[in-house]
């Protein structure tokens, strides 16, 4: 056996059978680091919303206290309220007027103005948050100005606005996915233009449609910065209170209304991912 | 008019083929006006909501301020002035504006650092989703993901408990008594550029997965046949492949570095401001619309500058490869 070993004097030891192209070194740690870095911080805060005394950094043990006051508290039950109801509203709206668009933009030859179109709809995507909210928050102090009008209305149209790409991009690619043979063997048989887009339409763009709506959900309920530059006095969502609460000594209560929230968002991407993946 | 009158005879001489153009012409004047229809709730709500706005505050930094915010409209370039220099009260002097430069300086100086070490760290977690195998990797890819749709308030404050003296960092430094006393991280530039990388790092990973998931491997064993060691073939072979993910997620990073305005306020402690709190500090205790506005056109002017940038380099990939 010993002489039937072959003798390669000038191949280097990584021609082996086990060398691995794809491998390079010290990547997997570096990975793993990453991976550690990015959910070490969240583990901690949920962990310590479970903690029994008042620190967010010494452990007295375990208890549901924070839950329940964070549920108890008046402001953060109105603040709780008032992000919901902007976030779905803002999600309707503009998953709504998103599927138009973008049953109008694709599936088209060019037509003068398209591309006109792609740049205004995607434009929130690419002005800085804090410049659209210092232009909404001139504009609006006109019309209120104007008007008198200090409402909810604002928010309601801030949010509905910056939402559009979000929910326009999913929507599209399940569009792009589509070619139109399914609608034209409907109108092959005599189905009128409403029935094509109700009955073959509408149930094939349907998960694109879902994934829009949700990501234009979480999207409007992760907002500070247009918020808390476009909202009138007593206007706080969940996010402008945390802000405003993190300029005090911050109790566990932070963690635990934090919690919450990272279940309901993780909760949403989830469902997010799953629309998606069913397309391919 | 030229045209016009050359096209008249012609359409007289061949009247059948002439109709059948301009029916098709009409059918697709018609069709543009209809998809035109289906957009226009979108681009009214985006229109009044988003863009409109902008311009206003072009108008804007070209007014004189309000004594109590706002502004009067009578038209000064005081503010674009000011976003520059500061002219002395008593003796009129200018001199360069050395609070807003500062900070103009660290916002370009910790999204550009910020960007780097997003590289750093990104760059090899792509490569190891992209390399793992079908299933696993939809796995990794969702851990990814799952961050960067988490509200990006609740994970500032996640770094701030972290980093903070009593935080766990200076915890597990002290119990290996690398430290005597916590070392003060929070509300500081390192603190911020740290937040930003927590924030913002997705944003590199995942253009650059989608890059390397393309790779074709059998380059890369060429690479090896030829010789080349790991390094080379790193350096020669796989970083050209996916160069323009790298500029990609390079510039997704960088723009809203550059703009964080919740990072710097929760972990810089109002001490480490960036050019966002400048900006809404002028519409706060500053009581400077104009400024606030010209300081949100010069983000802006940055933001398309780099956009550009990443525009003109992915055509010419594009073209080369194409």
């Amino acid at each position: 056996m010993a002489e039937a070993a072959p003798v390669k004097p000038t191949t280097p030891k990584k021609w082996g059978r086990g060398f691995d192209v794809r491998k390079q070194t010290g990547f997997t740690t570096i990975a793993m680091i990453c991976f550690l870095m990015l959910y070490a911080p969240i583990l901690t805060l949920v962990a310590y919303s479970f903690n029994a005394g008042t620190s967010v950094a010494i452990w007295e043990g375990f208890s549901w206290r924070w839950y329940e006051s964070a549920w108890a508290n008046v402001q953060v039950q109105d603040a709780s309220i008032r992000s919901l109801t902007i976030a779905a509203f803002a999600a309707v709206v503009s998953t709504v007027v998103a599927t138009m668009a973008a049953l109008a933009t694709t599936r088209t030859k060019p037509f003068p103005g398209l591309t006109f179109i792609y740049a205004f709809i995607n434009q929130p995507l690419m002005v800085p948050e804090i410049v659209t909210g210092v232009a909404l928050l001139i504009f609006f102090a006109a019309i209120k100005v104007a008007t008198g009008y200090t409402g909810l209305g604002y928010l309601l149209i801030a949010h509905t606005a910056f939402c559009i790409p979000f929910a326009y991009l999913p929507i599209r690619a399940r569009l792009e996915n589509m070619d139109l043979s399914l609608e034209r063997a409907a109108a092959d048989l005599y189905a009128t233009p409403f029935k094509t887009f109700r009955h073959v339409t509408l149930p094939l763009l349907w998960p694109g449609i879902l994934a829009g709506g949700m990501l234009a959900f979480v999207i409007s309920l992760d907002d500070v910065v247009i918020t808390e530059l476009v909202k009138s006095g007593g206007q706080d969502t969940l996010p402008t209170y945390m802000l405003g609460q993190l300029r005090r000594i911050v109790t566990p209560e932070m963690n635990a209304i934090s919690s919450v929230f990272l279940a309901i968002s993780i909760v949403m991407v989830t469902i997010f991912f799953l629309l998606n993946r069913k397309k391919t | 008019m030229a045209e016009g009158k050359a096209a008249h005879p012609a359409a007289s001489h061949r009247p059948a083929s002439t109709f059948a153009a301009q029916a098709a012409a009409a059918a697709d004047r018609r069709e543009t006006r209809g998809r035109w229809l289906l957009s226009a709730p979108a681009l009214l709500i985006l229109l009044f909501a988003a863009i409109g706005p902008l311009v206003i505050v072009v108008i804007y930094s070209f007014l004189k301020k309000g004594g109590y915010g706002g502004v009067e409209w009578e038209f000064s370039t005081d503010a674009w002035f000011s976003v520059v220099f500061t002219k002395d009260i008593f003796s009129d002097a200018v001199t360069l504006a050395d609070a807003h430069m500062s900070i103009l300086w660290r916002s370009v100086k910790l999204s550009f650092f910020t960007t780097v070490m997003a590289l750093v760290f990104g760059f090899p977690t792509a490569y190891f989703i992209a390399t793992r195998n079908e299933k696993s990797r939809d796995l990794w890819l969702f851990l990814i993901t799952i961050p960067f749709w988490t509200n990006l308030l609740i994970r500032t404050f996640a770094v701030m408990e972290v980093i903070r003296n009593e935080g766990i960092v200076n915890s597990i430094l002290q119990g290996l008594g690398l430290i005597d006393a916590p070392i003060q991280i929070l509300f500081t530039d390192f603190a911020v550029m740290m937040g930003l990388l927590y924030v913002y790092l997705p944003l590199m990973v995942l253009p650059l997965y989608a890059s390397m998931e393309r790779i074709d491997f059998r380059l890369v064993e060429a690479g090896y046949d030829l010789y080349a060691t790991r390094w080379h073939v790193l350096r020669r072979v796989i970083f050209p492949l996916v160069k323009p993910g790298v500029i990609a997620g390079s510039i997704l990073v960088f723009i809203p570095s550059l703009g964080a305005y919740v990072t710097p306020r929760v972990l810089g402690g109002g001490r480490n401001l960036m050019l966002g709190n400048l900006i809404e500090m002028q519409f706060g205790q500053g009581r400077n619309w104009p400024l606030g506005a010209a300081l949100s056109i010069t983000l802006m002017a940055i933001v398309m500058i780099a956009l550009l940038f990443y525009v003109k380099n992915a055509s010419n990939t594009e073209a080369r490869h194409g």
